[in-house]
């Protein structure tokens, strides 16, 4: 702008643009509402399932806990997918991959935990003394660890997506070619996972989890501290996602989603930015896995399965794209009726689901918060 | 085993026979034994070299006595042998004393007089071991060298090329001489020299091995193996070991063919399934995540014409497919063009919905399927004219469905780019699809132009399903099984490409099977989608770019 061969009198003189002030993390009604949920997570739920007596109305069945625990991993990967596809725009029907690192990296531990008490008594995992295995191969090398395998969690998710995501934003493939592309991904993995020889317990995967850092895992207590922990790491993730998006990093996100091409031609790489939250959403992914495995106390190479990846995207639709609350509130609400319609009507579920897809793009582009705040704007 | 005479076999008209499908293959060559069987029966009357004291040595003592006695029968043989071996193997064979029977249903025949005797009523069964049953099986073979059906000749041929009994080289050099099919020729020459390697004479078995390099059977490499083991002549050695590699290399070329043709079975199927998918998203930019669905459609409408003419029509089963084949396009086609109407249209312009939208459909059409046809697969049976194959070498063996299959997948082809370049409704879509206003300002209707198109691909999904019911399960998951490799050939040849589409959907095919080969079926299918992925980085537009300027690529 300011070349110096230009007449000086030909160009409106430079002002400098005013960004407008950040807004706060989060407002005054947003703050007691986090409060709340983190009250009814942290004291709450802990109160009513361990110290109310079992015939009390008021008791929170293990059943509850074990489900409300899921749901919470799930929205987890719910907000994930809200940061790159809601923010980004980047579909990635490859999140269930990075869901089932993060648990398998988890049950890995699991596994090493259950120590001498497996059906075969063998240091070795039964289905490793199943084929006949004498040592451990040696991606199970740090799994005897705790503190390895937490940071296997989210080393081995952030690098499988740093790898991919590095070539795929590289060549600048987007749109549904990368969705496909991501597609094509989780499914190759889940070919490679069901094998016996890649050393994941084949089609069975992990499971008979006896403890967790020498405690026994299927305690009421043990339960109840996973549930805690997955609300803490939910509420945590919530607040870092609404920072990052506040931020600047995540203004040039929405400018990529809305417009790739001005942001590229207004001086901004988008590679590094995409790259960057699709780890991160990656990770988040991975973390939510590992949470998931010692409350469900299964993993199998099921969870790969393209099916799962694209629930995931649904979850945050229903909720509604880019409102990081939203997807929360979708993954509740889908994973609520499936546990309600998968033991009353197993047969309409399906049929559902696929109603809940194809209304939800139709008629609810931005989801139920978006209906919602449609409600109080006319009102 | 079935007892039945001229009689009952005279009532089993062709329309029974057809009735009776379902009865297994191996019943079925049974029926058609015991039909030949008869036709020899028919010829007796002419010669009289069948004896009592044949029959006798045939039928009673112990079976390594009856097993010269057959052979030495078998060696000049005429109608009444033949027929009375048949006998044999089909138990039908009963002594009283030093008398020998054949039985029709209740009446018993001299096989000597070929006349009707009374049965007597301790007559006992002849009783065939194994050793028995095979020298039977391998002596009716050897007879029907000598049959008039060319089929029968090669079929007995297949059947004796395992066994080398130096006992029978006058039959089959005798067959040899009569036999005027070149390739029959040659088998026999091959069977003949199989037969000669274990000759006592040098000069014999060194000929043998000349003329067995020439076969490109597996039982050769075994036959020339197991004499290079036991062969003491270096002279005959050597030559057998340059013959064991001629063969060896003969296979290996089999081998690789096997590989082509499974590769391009694969491929001919990708290719349909991807044809449909190269309209709805290739050419107007919908992904169909429920295409996979849409193929279930037709395989079932391919099912339920089964049905109805397996209850209808039984007269004319062989031919359901020609009327399933419109049934499942015409299926599909509606049930695509219901979709288009009802959901897709709203999406267009926005990819990302649409793939949800369509997953949704395919989700509901998956639940349907299974309430209606039930969770587990149905059966669809191939027609008789497609059982079967062509044996091109001796490893390699052509089914005939999936040669049908080829076949069909080029018509289909054929017929879609004379349809899209060709025809008025081709040049519509192409031209709504290249640029939809001015498309509109000419007076195409765009919208129902949309509609057709997505009906047309939605139908060559259904032929897909079609076809694939020839080669597979038929179940409400035969959609997911194909939904990636199909995606991943439109994304390959490029969008908006037909000649792409046919090149990708063919070198996947071709390439998976050589890979597979090489590391076994899942990890050469993993190998495939690395491989497409990394080929995607070096060419996002796949193979074949369209030309053009654009910012968004």
């Amino acid at each position: 702008m300011n070349h110096p061969s230009n007449p000086p009198n030909s160009l409106t003189p430079y002002q400098s643009v005013e960004l407008p002030s950040r807004a706060p993390l989060l407002s005054r009604t947003g703050w007691s509402f986090f409060m709340l949920a983190l009250i009814a997570v942290c004291a709450v739920a802990p109160l009513l399932n361990l110290w109310l007596p079992q015939d009390s109305p008021y008791h929170m069945s293990t059943y509850a806990v074990a489900l409300l625990g899921k749901i919470m991993c799930y929205a987890i990967c719910a907000l994930a997918m809200d940061l790159i596809w809601g923010y980004t725009g980047i579909l990635s029907l490859g999140h269930g991959l990075f869901f089932a690192i993060g648990g398998y990296v988890m049950g890995m531990y699991l596994m090493r935990q259950i120590g001498l008490d497996g059906n075969y008594k063998s240091t070795l995992p039964d289905f490793m003394v199943f084929l006949d295995w004498k040592e451990l191969p040696w991606h199970w090398t740090f799994s005897d660890s705790f503190i390895a395998t937490l940071f296997l969690i989210v080393l081995v998710p952030g690098l499988v997506a740093f790898v991919f995501g590095y070539f795929a934003f590289r060549s600048r493939i987007k749109g549904v070619y990368f969705s496909i592309i991501t597609q094509a991904l989780t499914f190759a993995a889940m070919l490679l996972f069901f094998r016996n020889e890649t050393g994941f317990g084949g089609n069975n995967g992990f499971t008979d989890f006896k403890r967790i850092l020498d405690l026994p895992i299927a305690t009421p207590n043990m339960r109840m501290t996973l549930f805690v922990l997955t609300g803490l790491t939910l509420l945590g993730f919530f607040l870092f996602a609404r920072w990052l998006v506040q931020s600047k990093f995540g203004r040039v996100l929405q400018a990529i989603r809305d417009a790739e091409t001005r942001v590229m031609f207004s001086g901004y790489n988008p590679l590094g930015y995409k790259l960057t939250i699709w780890v991160i959403s990656a990770v988040m992914c991975g973390v939510a896995g590992a949470l998931y495995v010692p409350q469900v106390g299964i993993i199998n190479p099921g969870e790969m399965s393209p099916a799962n990846s694209i629930e995931i995207a649904i979850w945050a639709a229903v909720g509604g794209r880019a409102t990081l609350i939203g997807p929360i509130v979708g993954a509740f609400i889908v994973n609520g009726a499936k546990s309600w319609l998968t033991v009353a009507y197993p047969e309409f579920w399906l049929y559902f689901l696929g109603m809940l897809f194809i209304a939800v793009t139709l008629f609810l582009p931005n989801g139920v918060l978006g209906l919602v705040k449609k409600w109080r704007g006319t009102k | 085993m079935f007892f039945l005479n001229k009689h009952t076999l005279k009532t089993l008209s062709p329309t029974l026979m057809h009735k009776d499908r379902f009865i297994s293959h191996l019943t079925r060559s049974t029926l058609v034994r015991i039909f030949f069987a008869s036709i020899l029966y028919w010829c007796i009357g002419a010669a009289h070299a069948l004896t009592a004291e044949q029959v006798k040595a045939m039928a009673i003592g112990d079976t390594e006595s009856r097993v010269q006695a057959l052979a030495k029968a078998a060696a000049e043989p005429d109608e009444k042998i033949a027929a009375f071996i048949q006998a044999l193997a089909d138990d039908a064979v009963k002594t009283a004393g030093a008398q020998v029977l054949v039985v029709q249903g209740s009446r018993a025949i001299n096989p000597v007089t070929g006349a009707e005797v009374p049965l007597p009523a301790d007559a006992e069964d002849v009783i065939n071991n194994n050793l028995m049953r095979g020298e039977l099986d391998n002596v009716l073979a050897a007879l029907a060298l000598f049959s008039k059906d060319e089929k029968r000749r090669r079929q007995a041929i297949k059947t004796l090329a395992g066994d080398n009994d130096e006992a029978r080289l006058p039959l089959i050099e005798k067959a040899y001489a009569a036999e005027t099919v070149p390739a029959l020729k040659s088998q026999l020459e091959l069977l003949r020299a199989a037969i000669l390697l274990g000759s006592g004479d040098q000069a014999k078995r060194l000929q043998a091995a000349g003329l067995l390099a020439a076969s490109g059977d597996p039982s050769t490499k075994t036959v020339l193996l197991e004499r290079l083991k036991s062969e003491a002549d270096p002279q005959v050695k050597a030559a057998l070991q340059s013959s064991l590699r001629s063969v060896e290399a003969t296979l290996a070329w089999g081998d690789k063919l096997a590989a082509v043709f499974s590769g391009l079975s694969l491929g001919s199927i990708l290719l349909l399934v991807a044809l449909g998918l190269a309209i709805t998203y290739g050419l107007m930019g919908v992904i169909n995540m429920a295409h996979g669905e849409l193929m279930m459609i037709g395989a079932y409408a391919t099912y339920v014409v089964q049905g109805v003419f397996q209850k209808f029509l039984p007269g004319l089963f062989d031919w359901y497919l020609l009327a399933a084949v419109p049934v499942a396009f015409m299926a599909a086609a509606l049930m695509g063009a219901a979709l288009e109407r009802g959901i897709i249209r709203f999406l267009y312009g926005r990819p990302l919905e649409t793939l949800l939208a369509t997953w949704g459909i395919s989700l509901m059409l998956q639940q349907l399927v299974r309430s209606i046809f039930g969770a587990q697969n149905v059966g669809v049976e191939n027609p008789v004219w497609m059982s079967g194959g062509v044996q091109v070498l001796g490893n390699v063996s052509l089914p005939y469905n999936r040669l049908v299959i080829i076949g069909f997948a080029i018509a289909v082809l054929l017929g879609m780019a004379w349809l899209i370049s060709r025809t008025r409704l081709g040049l519509f879509v192409r031209g709504v699809t290249q640029n939809r206003p001015i498309a509109s300002c000419m007076g195409v209707n765009t919208a129902r132009v949309d509609t057709y198109a997505f009906a047309l691909g939605s139908g060559i999904a259904g032929l897909a399903g079609c076809a694939l019911s020839q080669v597979g399960n038929v179940g409400p998951d035969l959609g997911q099984g194909y939904i990636v490799d199909s995606f991943m050939v439109v994304v390959l040849g490029g969008v908006g490409q037909l000649a792409g589409t046919v090149y990708a959907a063919l070198g996947l095919g071709i390439l998976n099977k050589f890979l597979e080969g090489w590391t076994g079926a899942v990890l050469a299918k993993i190998a495939v989608l690395v491989l497409i992925i990394i080929f995607i980085q070096k060419r996002p537009q796949g193979i074949f770019a369209m030309k053009g300027r654009s910012a968004e690529a």
